[in-house]
């Protein structure tokens, strides 16, 4: 069954008519502070607020991310979307379902069971009574806390959730459209700005005169403090002028981070905050060989397509802003603090970005419109960043080192287990920690000190330590996490936070133990999972990939395997990939098991779950952002490679049906385990484990040639 | 700066006034409010501004558009007919191929081109025409089987 305890998102919005509103007949205004960030959240969210209501699912307006409106909803992250922003529609849209069957019945003076609901009209015994919910909506007030006690649909009888659905915004997309990068307004100017080029920097010398040579057009330049705002009627002028000033400038004082940073050394001498959680048999003594392996990953980049854009118009005191945030009400309240106006008085629409797989600029964009907007009042402010600036200036995704010990048993298990993270926080959104952590509120005069930097807290699943409990039988277990407060960059959340590395560090050292004691890598896992659940997963992805066979793959061929449960509470994921290497890896064939539960959309679902492997692959494989003099020195995307066509093999994906489950969050599921798969195969081809990512040709051949 | 400068944009000839040596890009979506290709590096990398320029998928985000006087540019816009879409737009809605979508103006302009020469092309023919482009979400699968699909279509309604 599927709980009807009150999600979060429902506690903090508890009153119906924040959900949902009938004002258009024969549509019904479904609200959410959830926003599309490329993952299919609308169409989703619409298949469970139609089916819930009887209606056709073209019958829902779903108004997303509009702050004078929509629910507030916190941050579109964490594969929270469907299983919590998902589960308080369901809940509401079957509650107002209830009250408005209660109020026809007793105007018919019949028992509500006689009442059915097609496409939002009530009949009786099958009989159309001539009324539907646009009719009835005058009597209902919707003015009241949801209690989440009506019932909700049986999984069986799903029409629409379950069913595919296609996506609601392709179709603008294939035509070009639907993008906040399209808005187009009569009234439009265009500004880009001068970025600091790391957290506190300041400008030391800026030569106007030749950024206005360079710019060819008349622009006019807008300073305080740090922030340097090119303003013009023409976007190509104000794009010339930020790359003559990106040129010209000369920056000094501040925290420029050293080039070493991120090494696993580095991180290691770094001041820490520390905490040791331990669970099961505390002191478990074990007379057995200590196995241990240290495992690190570089700093990263989310590295979308289009680079962040935003909109923003102010007028008789009041602010609208245009962006594609993945928290729109979030920003709101940390964009009317930052500019000194009352919350009421900003309104931010949220208008779709590219995909986002973490905190971008997106944020940053908004404010930097909205600051150069109150200084312009009547127009519309457009800002887009130039791809430069998304890799110098951009959160940046922690390093983190990773170490791992365990003490095994007389039968080669792991009786004493611990595993030691090093990370920087993973949680600089606007308004973690009290900061707004807005780039170009930052630069401005007198902006307050930084107020303490933690992570994301363990019950929202950690940052640094997401999935860093090994979800096998481990009888005892010790987590020390070395929480690393003053790295001077704006650390935050990539796809997946810490889960991916911890995943990548945990499913290596599985494979570790299991070379160990010359088992299979898969049938040693299946010996430490009990819970039929995961068993089915990682016995699945086995029987997809034909991996007990013992295939002759040939020369430089070698399978891999990984697996996690996203946050331990969240979908199962195995993955297996086949490589071939010879001076670098080759992606030849993947393929994924996952369990999500009930799964709402089932091929958005698999969209989501192939392009967290494509991505997890990209990220172990490619990715690191590096720093020379104080800077990020990844310019362009030839400094920063990601997976391409040519790299990207046939991947089958396999859904476990579960219906009667709870739907369980998918968007990350596959990452960690991809790029575990992938090490684990490379260490097998090689013969050789490469520990510390990204597994380059540079490392690979450094690996050959120690030999 | 500014000069008349005539090419013909999606089958019809146009004149703007612009200076020479702004990018062909920003002329498409700036001054003719052709919005379809897109921004995404400004330094032939990405593949999101790509155009046919006499047939030939070329990058617009840092070409200068005096280069294309009196040529043929063909943007997104240009691909659907008479509000028909071209079976590739169809194609990647039937495969569902997109996430976020930002990449598919460009790839839709590179196949477009692949497949007005070779209809039937093999999965490395497509990578071929499609590897200038990125695509961050992780759609390359989906977008692979849209253009053999849609060249199927595309073989079959020609005589």
């Amino acid at each position: 069954m599927i709980s009807n305890t009150l999600p979060q998102s429902l506690i903090d919005n508890p009153i119906l008519s924040q959900w949902i509103a009938f004002e258009e007949k024969g549509r019904v205004r479904v609200g959410s502070g959830k926003v599309e960030i490329g993952q299919g959240i609308l169409t989703a969210l619409t298949q469970i607020a139609a089916e819930e209501l009887d209606l056709r699912a073209e019958q829902i307006n779903l108004v997303s991310g509009q702050t004078d409106v929509s629910p507030a909803e916190g941050f579109t992250s964490g594969s929270y979307s469907v299983a919590v922003g998902g589960a308080s529609i369901r809940l509401v849209c079957a509650e107002v379902r209830a009250l408005f069957i209660d109020r026809v019945a007793e105007k018919m003076r019949c028992s509500p069971g006689e009442l059915t609901i097609e496409d939002g009209k009530f009949l009786r015994s099958g009989k159309d009574t001539g009324r539907d919910y646009w009719s009835m909506a005058g009597e209902i007030g919707l003015e009241r806390r949801a209690t989440g006690t009506a019932p909700v649909k049986r999984p069986s009888s799903y029409k629409i959730v379950g069913k595919h659905l296609p996506r609601l915004d392709l179709p603008a997309k294939v035509m070009g459209a639907g993008f906040i990068h399209d808005i187009v307004s009569q009234n439009i100017l265009h500004a880009r700005l001068l970025r600091q080029p790391w957290r506190g920097a300041h400008l030391a010398a800026l030569d106007e005169n030749a950024v206005r040579k360079a710019a060819r057009t008349p622009i006019d330049i807008l300073r305080e403090g740090e922030f340097v705002a090119f303003t013009s009627d023409s976007e190509v002028a104000v794009m010339r002028a930020a790359e003559a000033a990106r040129a010209f400038a000369k920056w000094n004082g501040g925290a420029p981070p050293p080039s070493d940073v991120g090494t696993p050394d580095w991180l290691k001498a770094q001041p820490s905050r520390d905490k040791t959680t331990d669970a099961g048999l505390p002191g478990r003594v074990s007379n057995g060989p200590v196995i241990e392996a240290s495992y690190s990953r570089p700093f990263l980049t989310y590295g979308s397509i289009a680079t962040s854009c935003a909109l923003a118009e102010f007028e008789n005191g009041a602010l609208k802003v245009w962006s594609h945030s993945q928290g729109p009400a979030v920003l709101r309240d940390w964009l009317a603090r930052a500019l000194g106006l009352p919350a009421a008085q900003v309104n931010v629409f949220h208008r779709q970005g590219a995909g986002a797989y973490g905190h971008n600029t997106a944020d940053d964009a908004a404010f930097d419109a909205s600051f150069i907007a109150m200084r312009h009042p009547g127009r519309t402010v457009r800002v887009q960043w130039p791809r430069e600036d998304e890799f110098a200036a951009a959160p940046i995704s922690p390093a983190m080192a990773i170490k791992l010990r365990a003490a095994l048993d007389a039968d080669n298990r792991p009786a004493d287990w611990s595993i030691e993270i090093w990370s920087p926080p993973h949680a600089q959104r606007p308004g973690m920690n009290g900061n707004s952590n807005l780039l170009g509120a930052e630069a401005l005069p007198n902006f307050p000190p930084q107020k303490e930097l933690n992570d994301v807290p363990d019950e929202r699943g950690g940052g640094a330590t997401r999935n860093g409990v090994a979800i096998y039988d481990l009888p005892s277990h010790r987590l020390i996490h070395h929480l690393l407060p003053l790295v001077p960059m704006r650390t935050s959340s990539l796809r997946g936070l810490g889960a991916w590395a911890n995943v990548f560090a945990i499913e290596s050292f599985m494979d570790e133990l299991a070379e160990s004691a010359g088992e299979d890598p898969v049938s040693y896992r299946l010996s430490l999972l009990s819970d039929p659940r995961p068993r089915r997963v990682v016995e699945t992805a086995a029987r997809m990939s034909r991996w007990f066979e013992q295939r002759d793959l040939g020369e430089g061929r070698a399978l891999g395997f990984g697996f996690a449960r996203y946050k331990n509470i969240a979908s199962f994921a195995a993955v297996v990939v086949e490589i071939e290497v010879e001076e670098e890896i080759q992606l030849k064939k993947i393929w994924c098991a996952a369990d999500a539960g009930l799964v709402i959309a089932p091929d958005g679902a698999r969209n989501q779950l192939e392009g967290g492997i494509i991505q997890g692959a990209s990220f172990v494989m490619r990715e690191q952002v590096r720093h020379e003099d104080g800077r990020v020195a990844n310019k362009t995307w030839e400094d920063y490679p990601i997976l391409r066509f040519s790299d990207i093999p046939e991947i089958e994906i396999e859904l476990i049906d579960n219906p009667n489950e709870p739907t369980l969050g998918l968007g990350e599921a596959s990452v960690g385990p991809a790029g575990a798969a992938i090490g684990n195969a490379l260490a097998r081809a090689l013969g050789k484990r490469i520990r510390d990512l990204p597994l380059t040709r540079e490392r690979i051949m450094a690996t050959l040639l120690a030999e | 700066m500014a000069e008349s400068i005539k090419l013909t944009i999606n089958g019809h000839p146009v004149s703007v006034a612009a200076d020479g040596t702004m990018p062909l890009l920003s002329v498409l979506r700036e001054e003719l409010n052709l919005r379809g290709s897109k921004f995404g590096c400004g330094t032939e990398q990405c593949g999101a501004c790509m155009v046919l320029i006499d047939g030939k998928p070329e990058y617009s985000c840092s070409r200068e558009v005096a280069s294309v006087t009196g040529r043929s540019v063909i943007t997104v816009e240009g691909l659907s007919k008479n509000g028909e879409l071209h079976p590739l737009q169809q194609a990647l809605l039937d495969e569902q191929a997109g996430q976020c979508g930002y990449c598919l103006s460009g790839i839709l302009i590179s196949a477009a081109a692949l497949l007005a020469k070779n209809p039937a092309p093999s999965r490395a023919n497509i990578i071929a025409a499609l590897d200038p482009h990125l695509c961050r979400c992780g759609i390359h699968n989906r977008v692979i089987r849209a253009v053999q699909k849609a060249g199927a279509v595309l073989a079959s309604a020609k005589p």
